[in-house]
């Protein structure tokens, strides 16, 4: 690994010492999960209180996180720290985002009266709302945050995002709930008519009437009840929404974006760093997934190509265990001119998003073996702070 | 078996697989796979950005046709111009604009989950049942768990919604999709353990609930048999009377201990692929290179030549 990416990875070391929260993002399928909870170890080793938030990890992962029921679970010890070498002060928790349960509590937060949370947590289009796969689970998961953040219990919270299709949903999110739950033509709908709102209400009554004509009016009148429920917590939901984005906005939070070294997934990165700056936001670590290790200068892949060529073409001597041996040779030299030109492919992608965001990316190398133990997931820790 | 026959065996093939496996290299190659084989074929796309349109050279896809080569047209879709189309049959024009400009459509799509869903795989049947369809539509997907969500949601939306237009709409849905003439899904995986954990659960959640007939899995990013490790370099460069710098031998050692490992564990997860889900398997190898016309091409030969050697159907 070069010098260059080895200061970079002395920034995510610093990031997992003094960050409050930790936010890991990026399209799916890049490794968030993984990173985020790589990232937990390490703060976890250094002596910190840390809890990561999962949001759909990988069966064994979960397995080794103690992941299998719901709620926290305090990671044993001697799983992250088996050497016994970090400070007494370390502790690893680690949950599972339940999207319907945070849901949940929030209502019963802000409801002024059991009647009617019980009203709402009842309400069919609510519960649509809780379990509806996008959007909410991205609301939930920084809902969640803010929550753990108010406890005061954990020095370092590191949250992985939802593989959405739109990598910065978890920061548009909570809006878009608002504007929902803000909608103009049920609120109308609720009110009593009077003097001059007669006619745009009656006019709203008509366009309601053709949506349950297309939908069904049970659906429409399920709508209509929520609308009812929930009237007079929009505030609190409002409320609730701008602490969040305060929190994020706060200097002791930082964001890594993970990406892997293919075209598409960086010119998915770039895209993602340039929306975040026009929230005010900036990325504070950019991480590479499963980047090819060096095994040859990556320049050097066409004298490796030439070499297995010219082995092959020396063709049948007569020799048949010195022939064998030869185009083992040629295979191997194959392998490796293959791999080179990967890395070189790779390096080159990596050094455009480096240009672009002005820092290098840390890389983690594609490992020989999967990741799913804590000695796993330390060592890609160990790539990851240096 | 005949490649015209395997890529005519259904009217819609879904290919669907998690984020990261590929699919859109997947869909680019089955497209032009059966394009070569003589059939009209129309790719649609459903979530936009997915580089379908680099991996064939052509700029980003719209709501219009394009034609990617004789035979090849593709083109995006997306669930709110879905709507308003269908609206506009339904002789709805009127409400369409004040539902998307209100908001309103949001709350209605979330008061029907997977509204959204129903009237993007309509509209998949509307071109499938139109005059000019094209003898295969291959849909590119959401990303699974998406997918399930995507797939699983017109049956769902059978439960919710008990009469009215978007119901009919559902119905017709499910008898499209439980249709195994008209519609199978391929699934994409990599020889990794997460997603073949995956692929396995997708598959059995998509035939139980929604009766979805399953095509090949096609496991993506296989390393060539080549790359094995064999015994050492230096070893064969004395027995085959062969020059070796030194650097060269670490390097060979190396990569080839490298490749070896994984390879292993490709072979492993095929093996464990193939005891979990009993369905024809079509192994696409690792591209080394940008995805692009070229190597789509390349890849529908290995794709092909593997239908050639499957066994029709009895």
């Amino acid at each position: 690994m070069s010098a260059t990416a080895a200061s970079a990875a002395a920034d995510l070391g610093g990031l997992v010492e003094t960050s409050h929260v930790l936010v890991c993002c990026g399209t799916g399928g890049v490794g968030k999960t993984t990173t985020a909870a790589a990232l937990a170890v390490e703060g976890a080793r250094r002596g910190r209180r840390v809890v990561v938030i999962t949001i759909d990890p990988a069966r064994r992962l979960a397995d080794t996180l103690g992941l299998a029921g719901a709620g926290d679970h305090v990671v044993d010890r001697r799983l992250w720290d088996p050497e016994s070498v970090a400070p007494e002060t370390g502790r690893l928790t680690a949950l599972m985002l339940d999207t319907s349960e945070t849901f949940d509590g929030l209502v019963a937060r802000y409801a002024k009266s059991e009647e009617q949370r019980d009203r709402i947590l009842a309400n069919r289009f609510y519960r649509n709302l809780a379990g509806a796969l996008s959007g909410t689970q991205e609301y939930m998961a920084m809902e969640r945050l803010h929550e753990l953040h108010e406890t005061g219990d954990h020095d370092l919270i590191v949250v992985d995002t939802p593989p959405s299709r739109h990598a910065l949903d978890f920061l548009d999110a909570p809006q878009r709930l608002i504007r929902l739950l803000d909608n103009r033509v049920f609120r109308v709908m609720m009110a009593p008519a009077r003097g001059a709102m007669r006619i745009a209400t009656a006019a709203l009554h008509t366009f309601v009437r053709q949506v349950g004509r297309v939908v069904g009016t049970g659906v429409v009148d399920d709508i209509i009840s929520f609308f009812r429920a929930f009237d007079g917590m929009e505030e609190g939901f409002r409320a609730r929404a701008d602490a969040v984005r305060t929190l994020l906005a706060e200097d002791s939070t930082a964001f890594v974006l993970v990406t892997s070294p293919r075209r598409d997934s960086i010119d998915e990165a770039i895209y993602f760093a340039e929306q975040i700056a026009t929230h005010g936001l900036t990325i504070d670590g950019l991480v590479a997934n499963r980047v090819h290790p060096e095994f040859a200068d990556p320049t050097d892949g066409p004298r490796l190509r030439a070499r297995a060529a010219e082995l092959r073409a020396t063709g049948d001597t007569g020799e048949p265990d010195a022939d064998a041996a030869r185009r083992r040779l040629a295979d191997r030299y194959e392998t490796v001119a293959d791999l080179a030109d990967l890395a070189a492919r790779e390096r080159t992608v990596l050094a455009e998003v480096a240009a672009h965001m002005g820092t290098r990316a840390v890389y983690v190398p594609f490992l020989d073996h999967d990741v799913h133990d804590l000695r796993a997931l330390h060592e890609v820790g160990r790539h990851l702070v240096g | 078996m005949e490649l015209a026959q395997f890529c005519a065996s259904s009217r819609i093939v879904i290919v669907a697989g998690k984020g990261g496996v590929g699919k859109t290299t997947v869909v680019a190659t089955l497209a032009t796979m059966a394009a070569r084989s003589g059939l009209s074929v129309l790719v649609v796309e459903v979530e936009g950005k997915s580089g379908l349109s680099a991996a064939l050279g052509l700029p980003p896809l719209a709501y219009e046709e394009v034609e990617a080569r004789p035979g090849l047209r593709l083109r995006a879709l997306s669930a709110d111009d879905a709507l308003l189309e269908y609206l506009d049959q339904k002789g709805l024009q009127r409400i369409s604009g004040r539902l998307v400009r209100s908001g309103t459509l949001d709350v209605v799509a979330t008061a029907v989950p997977g509204m959204r869903d129903i009237l993007l795989l309509g509209k998949v049947k509307q071109l499938e049942q139109s005059d000019s369809a094209p003898d295969l539509i291959v849909l590119d997907a959401p990303a699974a768990g998406h997918a399930v969500t995507f797939l699983t949601s017109a049956r769902g939306l059978q439960d919710a919604v008990r009469m009215g237009p978007v119901r009919h709409q559902a119905d017709e849905v499910v008898e499209m999709l439980s249709d195994p003439a008209r519609c199978q899904v391929l699934l994409v995986t990599l020889p990794e353990e997460t997603p073949v954990n995956e692929v396995t659960e997708t598959a059995f959640a998509l035939e139980d609930r929604v009766g979805l007939a399953l095509g090949p899995v096609v496991v993506n990013q296989c390393l060539p048999a080549r790359w094995n490790g064999s015994p050492h370099a230096v070893a064969d460069a004395t027995l085959a009377q062969e020059r070796l710098p030194a650097q060269d031998a670490v390097a060979l050692d190396l990569a080839t201990a490298f490749v070896g490992a994984r390879r292993a564990i490709q072979d492993e997860q095929i093996t464990r692929l193939a005891a979990r889900l009993p369905l024809p398997r079509i192994r696409l190898p690792f591209v080394n290179e940008e995805i692009g016309p070229d190597a789509i091409e390349t890849l529908a030969d290995t794709f092909a030549a593997q239908v050639a050697a499957m066994r029709p159907p009895s």
